[in-house]
């Protein structure tokens, strides 16, 4: 029964990883870039849903629409003033400028908000649930985790596949130029990609802190990383495999601090990207990388 | 007035001056041939056409537009399509949903069902394929598949780059065929070809590139009967 609790919870988590992994993903695939700044979105989030809510007291609903909406245009904005003039730098001034960024929003928050960790108030009201006579306890976080992980994956998967705006996506993300002449507007596909993947970001950072509740600046940044390594491990630019990735991530985080040590859950994550790493370089789900000249 | 006017464009990479300053003429309903050997600068110009490439000095005007400045995601709702050196189809997607991508800028549905009837009708194969993966067609296939892309945005002018570049004989017989036959349908044709016979063969008039230069123009039976044309691309 310990085992299944600690699956069970290591589904959410992972389902959390999985949201966050799919802007980066989305993002790299779109516009060939890591978006490092991507977990300090989700942080802003965090902090949007905890005014509105916690402190003006707009119902919960709101205050994450609200979250959602200013993380879109944050992360529009940061595509248009600090990534579009770099389209066509090299891919190190876009990373050291997507670090920048990072560092840009944290300390701004640091302003705003202070450095004092904010206790955030979980947005999940519902009961944990309680099975076999007690051995087995869900919270409730972690069903509206997995529930709100399955609906946006499997909202992502018909746009992308389904619609016509998707097909553009992938059009973009294989041939810029050709997706040029077929009269697509490239930057406004980047940009409606930073917007979906902020908007996750905000549903992401709601969940993370009503499971784990302290709020800092610096809330996003380790989640944003394990993300990250979720991508890389699915297959960068793949949406299937940073859904994959995310919900292993999860997994193998929640299962190593249970059964070998809690202090190195972290490096154990680690250690497993980098040996999928050395097996397959593109990662699970990942194409065999054919850069252009 | 021209359909399309290209008047001392100068092309640069970088430093690199690759158009030194080229002018000329599309006339509606005309098939125009541009040649040239490698690196004379052919698909430079197709691409500074549509925009991808901006030139430094000079214009391009179509349909009476200045569209010099023009970005290319909007030059195709203007009539004008190109279907790009090395096919460049979308190999992540099917055939239908490729030829959904050349009718990106259109809205009408019944339009665009007409011509999907139409590049289906030209190109049989790519009906018997639309679920296939672009990525997995033959070559041949994906030229016939970026050729019928660039129909399905119901050009007034197509520019093609080297369509019958690495095709076995009887594939280039069937690309000159439904290239005669889109010009006939009434779309004007900009052909770049290293198959200077066969381009010249269907062409009204042509234009021969060197090094960024236009060194000779003329009718294309003019040209097929020049000596230094003789010499240089037709092999004689
Ligand atoms: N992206 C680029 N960067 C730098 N130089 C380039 C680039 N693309 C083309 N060139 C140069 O510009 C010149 C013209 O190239 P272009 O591709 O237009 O020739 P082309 O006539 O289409 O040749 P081909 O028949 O081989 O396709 C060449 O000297 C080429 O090396
Ligand atoms: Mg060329």
């Amino acid at each position: 029964m310990d085992f299944l609790t600690h699956l069970i919870n290591g589904i959410s988590l992972g389902s959390i990883y999985a949201i966050i992994a799919l802007g980066y993903t989305m993002v790299y695939g779109i516009a060939k870039m890591l978006n490092f700044a991507h977990g300090d979105v989700i942080m802003i989030g965090s902090y949007v849903v905890f005014i509105t809510v916690s402190t003006m007291g707009f119902p919960t609903i709101l205050g994450i629409v609200i979250a959602m909406a200013i993380c879109t245009v944050l992360g529009m904005t940061i595509e248009k003033v600090a990534y579009s003039p770099l389209r066509n730098a090299t891919p190190l001034a876009v990373l050291i400028t997507a670090i920048g960024v990072s560092y840009l929003l944290q300390n701004i928050a640091l302003l705003v908000f202070g450095a004092n960790p904010k206790s955030f108030k979980s947005v999940v009201p519902f009961e944990p649930l309680v099975l076999a006579d007690g051995q087995l306890v869900i919270t409730g976080v972690s069903i509206v985790a997995i529930i709100t992980g399955v609906i946006i994956m499997v909202a992502l998967t018909l746009f992308v596949n389904k619609t016509k705006a998707g097909c553009a996506m992938k059009a973009v993300s294989e041939d810029r130029g050709a997706a040029q002449l077929m009269g697509i507007n490239v930057n406004g596909t980047i940009s409606m990609t930073f917007a979906i993947g902020s908007a996750l970001a905000a549903i992401a950072g709601v969940l993370l802190c009503s499971a784990y509740p302290t709020l800092t600046p610096y809330t996003g940044s380790m989640p944003g990383i394990k993300a990250f390594t979720a991508a890389v491990f699915g297959g960068i630019g793949s949406i299937p495999g940073a859904m994959i990735g995310g919900l292993l991530l999860g997994i193998i985080e929640i299962l190593g601090k249970a059964y070998i040590s809690s202090q190195l859950a972290d490096a154990i994550v680690f250690a497993v990207l980098i040996i999928v790493l050395l097996v397959k370089p593109t990662g699970i789900l990942g194409k065999p990388i054919n850069e252009k000249v | 007035m021209a359909m399309l006017e290209i008047r001392d464009i100068e092309v640069y990479y970088g430093v690199i001056k690759a158009i030194k300053g080229i002018s000329f003429d599309v006339n509606e309903g005309e098939v125009i041939a541009l040649i040239g050997a490698n690196g004379a600068g052919k698909t430079t110009i197709l691409h500074t056409i549509t925009g991808l490439l901006q030139p430094k000095k000079g214009t391009i005007s179509f349909d009476g537009k200045d569209i010099t400045k023009t970005p290319a995601h909007k030059i195709v709702s203007m009539g004008m399509a190109h279907v790009p050196e090395g096919r460049r189809v979308f190999s992540q997607l099917s055939v239908f949903e490729n030829l959904k991508m050349g009718a990106y800028t259109r809205k009408d549905k019944a339009e665009i069902e007409e011509s999907l009837a139409m590049v289906y009708s030209k190109f049989p194969r790519l009906e018997e394929r639309k679920t296939q993966l672009a990525g997995t067609l033959s070559g041949g296939e994906q030229q016939m598949l970026a050729m019928g892309r660039a129909l399905m945005s119901h050009p007034k002018i197509v520019l093609m780059d080297e369509p019958s570049m690495g095709l076995s004989p009887i594939f280039v017989e069937e690309i000159f065929k439904i290239i005669e036959e889109i010009s006939a349908s009434g779309t004007t044709v900009l052909l770049v070809e290293q198959n200077a016979k066969k381009a010249l063969g269907i062409a009204d008039r042509a234009y021969v590139l060197e090094t960024g230069n236009i060194v000779l123009d003329g009718d294309a039976t003019e040209l097929m009967n020049n000596e230094t044309v003789k010499k240089a691309y037709l092999g004689e």
